[in-house]
């Protein structure tokens, strides 16, 4: 029941060498555009049927995400608190852990930043504070996975409940937080004290691209070389890949379970501040971008390798504030995007199937 | 034991021609078989020769590519498990098929009328009185995972008559009885082939084969190589039709049972033990899984431990690696403990374990050959330099133990759950006896191999004892003990009934041990 | 606090306790039927959104509560149909289905809701009770247990049926060893894809009338994302409750108290923010997890797809 049955629907390794070099990019493009093009296909149907032109709508997220200076920016602005969270997916999946709490760790650490942050800005020089939050942050992350992690590693509980039930409750907490405990004075709106602009991460070259966007790249590369070159990194896949052939090899399955945890609801914790120091500034109540699960199905995408993460995060940032524009032009609202990754989750595990089948049926 | 004349009439079951293909192998092809009632009819291979894919045909569990089978004279094809029963085929598989939450007679409630309110109490009637005809004692009313093996089976084998079964198929029912318990069987097999049933009884072992069969079709790689009719084997003694079904099997005078040949040269009697092992006790579920256990190997020393599977050997073997924790006892290896040691440190001081799991446990399927061949090194240099890998010297070293050991592998990049079973095995040895092994612990190193790697693989066994490693060979395959080891221990419900000196009374000795502590 | 003990509190903690807790009765025998045929149905929070809303949208231009309920339980066989056809017939991930059929319910119906109601978010009238006479006479619980919809006394009553099935009916042991020992099951003569799917759709119809309770009973209208975890909380209920039914009932009453908390605390006057309330019933859950989290006994073949004579 652990995760380990996540490498059913997507191989930890790349697929075998097929005779070529040719044949084997034409089987990679198969199987990663074709899911992501009939996810667009589909659910065009889906705006047909609620009355939007598909087209019109695709093509003013291409306009509008893509296309435009500003909305370029905005983009790659928008990619920083995903990458983290792709970094922190990655691990877990990984290792066989389902952490569905992701979440609740981006939230309550963005709360507790955004609290943390004028404070220690007014203290201290800027990249000091800066990196001050983000430590604060992966430390609240680290936090809050760790009932879950003990249950899992200790008790044997699926975490897949424990974590969702965790989110739950990170963000309650982190509404009462912003309503009561960090709530700014000078408001009349409950929201947290905003970090002055100057004090934020800085801008890319002066573009409005948040400098976020560096130190995700950097999660991303980081995590994937860690998983695929360090001793760490294999001690975790291994524990992924066969929970019984770790005990076998004398690997501490319960430390390395609580490691994980750590580090990938840490990664999802920056992700918070991240967003927070970078763009947001501060925090109002009941704000929930829920980016979490919408994350999972670009990891898979991706087989779990972090510089095809980035790409399909890329792309699912442009569809995202390309949405943003198109909700308020089109009246089609964000859930949409929502819809989008459901689908692409699902034939992606379709043509996962299909492509297994015709490998075996191949070798007969 | 003799056949009874068994009716030479027409045959309820008729194979044609059948040919089943898998991926990558040709699992059945062109086999002509005929199940004639009141017979014993005897299906022999070798481990990939077939059988199980025949039975799964037979019992509706998989359609066959090419060729018809004839139920009743008639082209039939049998389309599910419960065609199957319909047709009056009952199916005992070797891996038992009762859900083991539920009591014997909910098990036998399977599939009835799904709003029907079992009658529990005349279904344990019915069982009761069929099991007492077949002189079998079962309760109905015990949960099936708390039954042993061997009476696991016969309920199995109940539930079959009770459906009308007028076919019997036992799939390599043998392989976790006591000797005791295989002749049990036999007689079973035999008492219900003089009320009428056609019982096919498919397993490896020639001498089983020989004891309990009326007619004997061998199958090898697939094809069905030759048969035996009753007339013929009636005429043979068991040394002349051992090595008629040889001289079929593989065409020349090759030896009968796959020895490494030779006697075992005892080792020097004066050599200290190397491992010590006393008072050991594993916690188990519900009774102690291992429970005061004491042993001792010396150098260059083979002590095999036989037992039924399921009596603690897998959780006396991983206690001694270091994989759980002993609750009691001590381990001494060249006189220091160790107890406090865990897997790493206890293979670094030279304590090795070949686990029988290859895959579950052993490997990870999907990692290459040569990550599996460090799977328990991961992060020791030279493989690693500052917890950073070092691909030359990973490779270095895999290609090195892949000629070493003769795995056969298109790469060493190739993930190894692609490799044959054998060759799993091979890389299985080839970690655990590279770099300064000096005990190893080896648990059914030969099961499911087919003949060639089985030899290999025993030969390996007896050259890395006759080096000076300290052997500890647990194994379920008697013949296997009586030709390596020096001295062979029992194993019951997690103790040491007894151990015997390797000689020419072992075997009946090592059988009454086995029975004497256990069903 | 002198407001607790008042006949005003009690009735009303009551009250939203049977209401609170009748969605999370249904998603937690749902999923329990499911999980004992070894189907982990992590979709079950998108079978309950898909109820809520299809209930709502057929009670709403019906104008009937029960019209509503057989909405409702469409609404929750339809995502179910895709589970049952992608995961029990297919064999693909259940866990990864399971994901992906909540995020999508979550979308499509905060879409399709967006699209018809968001202009005028209607509600419900008040659905007419079924008092039962006496019983509801009881001073304080009497028209908190006895004077409610009738639906509450059949959820109640499936209790009872499904306890009775799982352990005096062939079907009931048939999902069991559905989920203990396919293999088994199938050798036996019995349909092992037939019978996940049968658990499947059962959970489905299950769910999705919790969700058109919840809806139409509870609220009296639609928001998005309105189940706000009732059907992971129903798999929780499952995965404590080793497959008695009523350890469903008793928990599902727990947890609905936990979620109606804040209302019966208004109505007694003690003013504890609402977002502090609605963090209890979550932190009741991992508290019970933890006490208990290791003695969840689940079917051996969990999560597994059944595939005859796999090799």
């Amino acid at each position: 029941m652990t995760a380990d049955a996540v490498n059913g629907t997507a191989p930890v390794q790349k697929p075998p060498a097929t005779p070529g070099v040719a044949a084997a990019a034409l089987h990679w493009a198969l199987v990663t555009l074709v899911p992501i093009l009939a996810a667009l296909l589909l659910s065009g149907g889906v705006l047909l049927a609620l009355g939007t032109d598909p087209l019109a709508y695709y093509g003013l997220v291409l306009q509008r995400g893509l296309l435009s200076w500003l909305g370029l920016q905005a983009s790659l602005s928008r990619m920083a608190p995903l990458l983290f969270l792709a970094a922190g997916l990655i691990v877990a999946f990984r290792a066989g852990i389902w952490n569905l709490g992701t979440d609740g760790q981006f939230l309550l650490a963005a709360v507790i930043v955004a609290a943390a942050g004028p404070p220690l800005a007014e203290a201290l020089p800027g990249w000091v504070a800066l990196s001050l939050c983000l430590v604060l942050a992966a430390a609240v992350g680290a936090a809050w996975s760790l009932l879950p992690a003990l249950l899992r590693a200790y008790q044997g509980v699926n975490e897949i409940i424990t974590t969702l039930m965790m989110t739950f409750l990170g963000t309650s907490f982190a509404n009462v937080l912003v309503k009561l405990a960090f709530r700014d004075p000078a408001t009349t709106v409950p929201q947290t004290r905003t970090l002055a602009v100057d004090d934020r991460l800085p801008r890319l070259f002066g573009t409005t691209i948040s400098g976020g966007l560096v130190l995700g790249l950097v999660a991303v590369v980081l995590v994937h070389l860690m998983m695929t070159r360090t001793a760490f990194g294999l001690k975790l896949r291994v524990v992924g890949a066969n929970a019984r052939a770790a005990v076998h090899a004398g690997l501490p399955v319960p430390r390395l379970t609580v490691a994980v945890f750590a580090i990938s609801a840490g990664l999802a914790a920056m992700a918070g501040a991240v967003d927070i120091i970078g763009v947001q500034g501060n925090v109002r109540a009941d704000w929930n971008p829920a980016y979490g699960l919408a994350v999972i199905p670009l990891v898979f995408l991706a087989r779990f390798n972090g510089f095809a993460s980035i790409a399909f995060v890329f792309l699912f940032s442009v569809l995202s504030i390309g949405g943003e524009s198109a909700a308020r032009r089109l009246g089609v609202p964000h859930y949409f995007t929502l819809v989008v990754m459901a689908i692409l989750l699902i034939v992606l595990a379709l043509v996962e199937f299909v492509d297994h089948r015709r490998r075996e049926r191949m070798r007969a | 034991m003799t056949a009874s004349s068994p009716e030479p009439g027409a045959p309820i079951l008729a194979l044609r021609g059948i040919t089943k293909r898998f991926p990558g192998v040709v699992a059945n092809d062109q086999v002509d078989l005929a199940v004639r009632p009141g017979e014993v009819h005897v299906l022999l291979g070798e481990n990939g020769a077939g059988k199980s894919t025949l039975i799964a045909m037979l019992s509706g569990l998989l359609q066959p590519d090419d060729g018809a089978i004839l139920v009743d004279g008639r082209a039939q094809p049998i389309a599910s498990p419960r065609h199957a029963l319909g047709l009056g085929i009952g199916t005992v598989f070797q891996h038992v098929m009762l859900a083991p939450t539920l009591t014997v007679v909910e098990n036998l409630a399977l599939g009835l009328r799904w709003w029907r309110r079992p009658d529990r109490a005349r279904l344990a009637a019915e069982f009761s009185s069929t099991a007492e005809g077949l002189g079998l004692s079962i309760d109905p009313q015990a949960v099936t995972g708390g039954l042993s093996l061997g009476e696991q089976q016969q309920a199995e084998i109940v539930r079959a008559l009770l459906r009308g079964s007028r076919v019997l198929i036992l799939d390599e029912a043998t392989a976790m009885l006591t000797p005791k318990g295989v002749e049990e069987l036999g007689a079973l097999m035999r008492r219900m082939a003089g009320r009428g049933i056609a019982v096919i009884f498919i397993t490896h072992k020639l001498k089983e084969a020989f004891d309990f069969g009326d007619r004997i079709s061998i199958l090898r790689l697939g094809r069905k190589v030759g048969e035996i009719p009753p007339e013929r084997l009636r005429a043979l003694d068991e040394r002349q039709a051992t090595a008629e079904i040889v001289h079929l099997m593989f065409g020349a005078a090759a030896t009968d049972e796959p020895k490494v040949g030779g006697r075992r040269r005892p080792p020097a009697p004066s050599a200290a033990p190397l491992l010590v092992v006393r008072d050991l006790s594993v916690p188990g579920q519900g009774a102690a899984a291992v429970a005061d256990v004491a042993l001792q190997v010396a150098p260059g020393e083979i002590l095999g431990i036989a037992g039924i599977d399921g009596n603690g050997q897998a959780q006396l073997a991983e206690a001694l690696a270091g994989q759980g924790p002993a609750s009691d006892g001590t381990v001494l290896l060249d006189g220091r403990p160790i107890d406090r040691l865990d897997v790493g440190a206890r293979r670094r001081l030279g304590l090795r374990y070949v686990t029988d799991d290859r895959l579950g446990e052993g490997t990870v399927g999907a990692f290459p050959v040569s990550l599996n061949l460090l799977l328990k090194q991961i992060g020791e240099a030279p493989f690693w330099s500052r917890g950073l890998e070092r691909p030359e010297e990973i490779d270095r070293h895999a290609r090195a133990l892949v000629a070493a050991f003769d795995v056969r592998t298109p790469g060493i990049r190739t993930p190894v759950g692609r490799l044959s079973g054998g060759n799993i095995q091979k890389v299985l040895l080839a970690r655990e006896l590279s770099g300064a092994a000096r005990v190893v612990i080896y648990s059914k190193p030969t099961y499911g191999l087919d003949l060639q790697t089985t030899i290999a693989a025993r030969r390996r066994i007896r050259d890395a004892a006759d080096a000076g490693v300290a052997t500890i060979l647990i194994s379920t395959d008697l013949e296997e003990l009586l030709e390596l080891a020096d001295r062979i221990a029992v194993m019951s419900r997690g103790r040491i009934a007894g151990t015997v000196a390797n000689d020419d009374e072992a075997r009946r000795r090592v059988g009454e041990l086995m029975i004497g502590a256990g069903p | 606090m002198d407001g607790l003990l008042t006949q005003a509190f009690l009735t009303s903690l009551v009250l939203g306790a049977i209401t609170a807790g009748v969605p999370l009765l249904l998603a937690g025998l749902g999923e329990q039927i499911s999980e004992k045929a070894g189907v982990l149905n992590v979709g079950i929070e998108g079978m309950m959104l898909a109820g809520a809303y299809l209930g709502f949208l057929v009670a709403y231009s019906s104008g009937s509560i029960w019209l509503g309920f057989l909405g409702g339980a469409g609404g929750g066989l339809l995502v179910a149909l895709l589970m049952a056809l992608l995961c029990v017939r297919l064999g693909l991930n259940q866990i990864v289905i399971g994901i992906a059929l909540t995020l999508g319910a979550e979308g499509m119906t905060a879409l399709l809701h967006y699209f018809q109601f968001a202009q005028s978010y209607p509600r419900l009238e008040g659905a007419a009770t079924l008092p039962i006479p006496l019983l509801s006479a009881i001073p304080v619980i009497g028209p908190a247990l006895f004077d409610r919809h009738p639906v509450v006394y059949l959820a109640v009553g499936l209790t009872f049926v499904l306890a009775w099935m799982f352990r005096r009916t062939a079907l009931g042991l048939d999902l069991q060893a559905a989920g203990d020992k396919p293999a088994a099951l199938d050798a036996a003569g019995v349909d092992v894809i037939g019978i996940r799917t049968a658990a499947v759709l059962a959970t489905g119809t299950l769910a999705g009338i919790g969700g058109a309770f919840l809806a139409n009973i509870g609220a009296g209208l639609f928001i998005p994302f309105m189940t706000n975890g009732a059907g992971f909380i129903g798999i929780v209920l499952a995965m404590l409750a080793r497959g008695r039914p009523v350890w469903v009932l008793l928990g599902a009453l727990l947890f609905g108290a936990c979620l109606s908390l804040t209302t019966a605390l208004q109505v007694a006057g003690v003013d504890v923010p609402t977002d502090v309330i609605q963090m209890l019933p979550f932190a009741a859950v991992m508290a019970v997890l933890v006490l208990f989290g290791r003695r969840a006994s689940l079917p051996a073949a969990l999560g597994l797809p059944y595939v005859r004579g796999a090799r």
